[in-house]
């Protein structure tokens, strides 16, 4: 079981504010870690720090064999990132957003077809311009633009908002087939009636660093 | 890189194609604009047709920065900033990308304005081919430094007010030999109009040229 | 850098200190050369003594500008190389170009008042006042990229990009405005303005010249300082957050 994310000690500050302040972490491949902390915790930012997005001020921090203080930006494309906003582009038609988003991955557009089936969305919806649709069928589409590229490591930022009952389902459901076909998934929810369906792992976070962990898997 | 910067400009000309922003808003705008010249010269017909040239560029860059500031818009709102970040696109292929797209947006705005300018400065098209090679030239330049400089200002808060500011100094030269080269096209002056025409193409390969290089630390945060 | 005891917080240091004193005796130098001891001229009168204050503001102000350049392209390689690198070229961009824009205004100004004695108007549409002015409103623009809030790299680095493209841009902008003109030559205004320069006023320039590179200079070091300190400051209380975040979950855990 190779470890797909490994902090020690890391500080990170963005804003001029340390949103990390001594993170130690080890996630190994396979994973479906559930991130809980209230607001300010540091959920958010270590999962940006983890993409790449936030540069590291001190400590040691390796995702998908990346070293993040020497290169933080190769490891961005093995990585889909989806954070409280969907990442839409409003004026387009459903399809045309997910067909984007896949040919932008280097994925067929195709793919795009599978993906919307996939999270649920019917073809009578895929020509509707994003901006006509709910936000729970928004979150679907971006849930649908990040399947298509396949990433290896999954950060999703509260996901399973906005979303009803059986959308949390098949994102549940999505979750399950990523892991077990190798990718890591980690998610932030506040909910906590999730954690017994899916996450093989709860970590708590508090003052930007680990407070609880019920252990690898 | 080309494949990829053709996809960007594909996905920007549906999104205009979807919301109509620049057939809809912008080139209105800017044909109102030269409504509002005729009033600010008290329709004094030999001092529009002496400016028409001039006017015609301002036009340009009042509605074509608008259009600017709507391409970033639309990459920093709702969080797609990151996700592109997070994507494989290179930061080249982003600029050409862009550039492209609104290379085509600002096209559209003039085939509105040539057309506006001819019938209400009661201007006659002397030189076709000057007035096509100074008006792609002009709008080549114009774009890339846009998207080049419309990317330091991006995801600001202020941008909309600070983007005319650090834009207008830039486009100076492109104002300046744009306005010059129609002119000599449409006959109202008798000068070196092609030569006007080339510094534009010139400007457009140098800001290109700097722009691909220097595009990915303007996207770099942190 | 050197600091004198009691003096954490202040930015002069003994070497500065001596510059400001040399500063000071050049300016007192330049004023007496300037307006007593050099002749005036045949055609302007006293007018042309602006000549001394006018010429070297915009030499100092295109230094500046190159300074700016420079430091920019040299944080943007620095910074490269690693995380927070180059800080110390993004520092001296930022004070070259508060100092530039100080001197592109004297030069705007003298320029104007010139011109309203020997032309009789405050502006003329020459090359030269034109670019001049392009310049004055690019470094405001940059400057205003400075002042907005962002994490200090990525400041750096979008200020940085803008110093280096505006440089660029700078012969362009030149070369256009220049060939407009020329074009647009009538009666050769520009040449009442640039008067014979030899013997007494030739040396005074050179000397003004030099003056007001050492006034500069001082600025520039202490703009600098001021910026190290306002980072200095930032930086601690950073430090400060970090440690009560460490300190608040030892008390609570």
């Amino acid at each position: 079981m190779s470890t797909v994310v490994n902090f020690h000690k890391v500080v990170a500050v963005a804003g001029g504010f340390p949103v990390l302040a001594g993170l130690d972490i080890e996630i190994a491949k396979g994973e479906i870690v559930h991130l809980r902390g209230s607001n300010g915790a540091g959920k958010t930012s270590f999962m940006r720090v983890c993409a790449g997005l936030i540069p590291i001020s001190d400590g040691d921090a390796n995702v998908l064999g990346f070293d993040m203080r020497d290169d933080r930006r190769s490891p961005r494309r093995h990585i889909g990132l989806l954070g409280h906003d969907n990442h839409l582009y409003k004026d387009l038609w459903v399809q045309e957003h997910v067909e984007f988003r896949a040919a932008a991955t280097g994925a067929e557009a195709g793919d795009a077809g599978a993906a919307l089936r996939r999270v649920g969305l019917s073809d009578r919806l895929w020509s509707v311009p994003i901006e006509r649709l709910s936000a729970g069928q928004r979150r679907r589409v971006a849930i649908a633009s990040m399947l298509v590229g396949r990433p290896q490591l999954w950060l999703l930022d509260e996901p399973h908002a906005a979303l009803d009952h059986e959308g949390r389902g098949l994102l549940d459901e999505i979750l399950v087939e990523a892991a077990s076909s190798g990718a890591t998934v980690v998610f932030a929810s506040h909910e906590r009636d999730l954690s017994k369906s899916v996450a093989t792992r709860v970590v708590t976070l508090r003052g930007g660093r680990l407070m609880e962990d019920s252990g690898a898997a | 890189m080309l494949r990829e910067a053709l996809l960007i400009a594909r996905k920007d000309l549906r999104v205009e194609w979807r919301s109509k922003v620049t057939l809809g808003h912008v080139a209105p705008l800017a044909l109102l604009i030269l409504v509002v010249f005729a009033f600010a010269f008290d329709a004094n017909a030999r001092l529009l047709e002496l400016g028409a040239g001039g006017l015609y560029w301002v036009a340009v860059l009042f509605g074509g920065t608008l259009l600017i500031q709507r391409a970033f818009d639309v990459e920093t709102e709702d969080g797609n900033f990151d996700a592109f970040r997070m994507s494989a696109i290179g930061a080249p292929s982003l600029f050409l990308g862009k550039s492209l797209g609104v290379f085509f947006q600002v096209v559209l705005l003039e085939l509105v304005l040539v057309p506006g300018v001819v019938l209400l400065y009661n201007v006659r098209i002397e030189n076709w081919v000057l007035l096509l090679a100074a008006a792609v030239g002009g709008t080549l330049a114009f774009s890339v430094c846009g998207v080049l400089w419309g990317a330091m200002a991006a995801g600001l808060r202020v941008r909309a007010t600070l983007l005319p500011l650090l834009l207008v100094p830039v486009l100076a030269p492109v104002l300046l030999a744009g306005s010059r080269a129609f002119e000599t096209a449409l006959g109202v002056r008798a000068e070196a109009g092609w030569t006007w025409t080339s510094l534009m193409f010139v400007i457009a390969a140098v800001h290109t040229a700097i722009g691909l290089g220097t595009f990915g630390f303007l996207l770099e945060e942190g | 850098m050197a600091q004198m005891p009691g003096t954490k917080h202040m930015t002069a240091t003994p070497a500065t200190r001596v510059l400001g004193a040399v500063a000071l005796v050049a300016v007192l130098l330049m004023v007496l050369l300037g307006l007593v001891v050099s002749p005036a001229d045949v055609v302007q009168g006293q007018a042309v003594r602006m000549l001394y204050l006018h010429v070297p503001s915009i030499w100092i102000a295109y230094g500046a500008f190159v300074l700016t350049s420079l430091s920019s392209a040299l944080f943007l390689i620095r910074s490269r190389r690693r995380h927070d690198g180059g800080r110390h070229y993004d520092r001296l961009a930022g004070s070259a170009a508060e100092v530039g824009v100080v001197f592109t205004g004297i030069t705007l100004a003298t320029g104007m008042l010139w011109g309203r004695v020997t032309w009789g108007t405050y502006w003329q549409w020459d090359a030269r006042l034109t670019t001049t002015v392009l310049l004055f409103v690019t470094y405001l623009g940059y400057l205003a990229l400075r002042r907005l809030p962002a994490d200090p790299m990525t400041r750096g680095r979008r200020t940085a990009v803008m110093a280096l493209v505006s440089f660029v841009n700078v012969p362009i902008v030149h070369y256009s405005v220049d060939w407009w003109r020329t074009l647009h030559q009538k009666a050769s205004l520009s040449v009442g303005r640039r008067p014979e320069i030899t013997g007494e006023m030739y040396w005074t320039l050179l000397y003004s010249t030099l003056a007001v590179t050492i006034v500069a200079s001082w600025l520039i070091v202490h703009r600098y300082r001021v910026i190290r300190l306002e980072e200095l400051r930032d930086e601690e209380a950073l430090e400060a957050l970090i440690a009560s975040r460490l300190k608040e979950d030892d008390v609570q855990a």
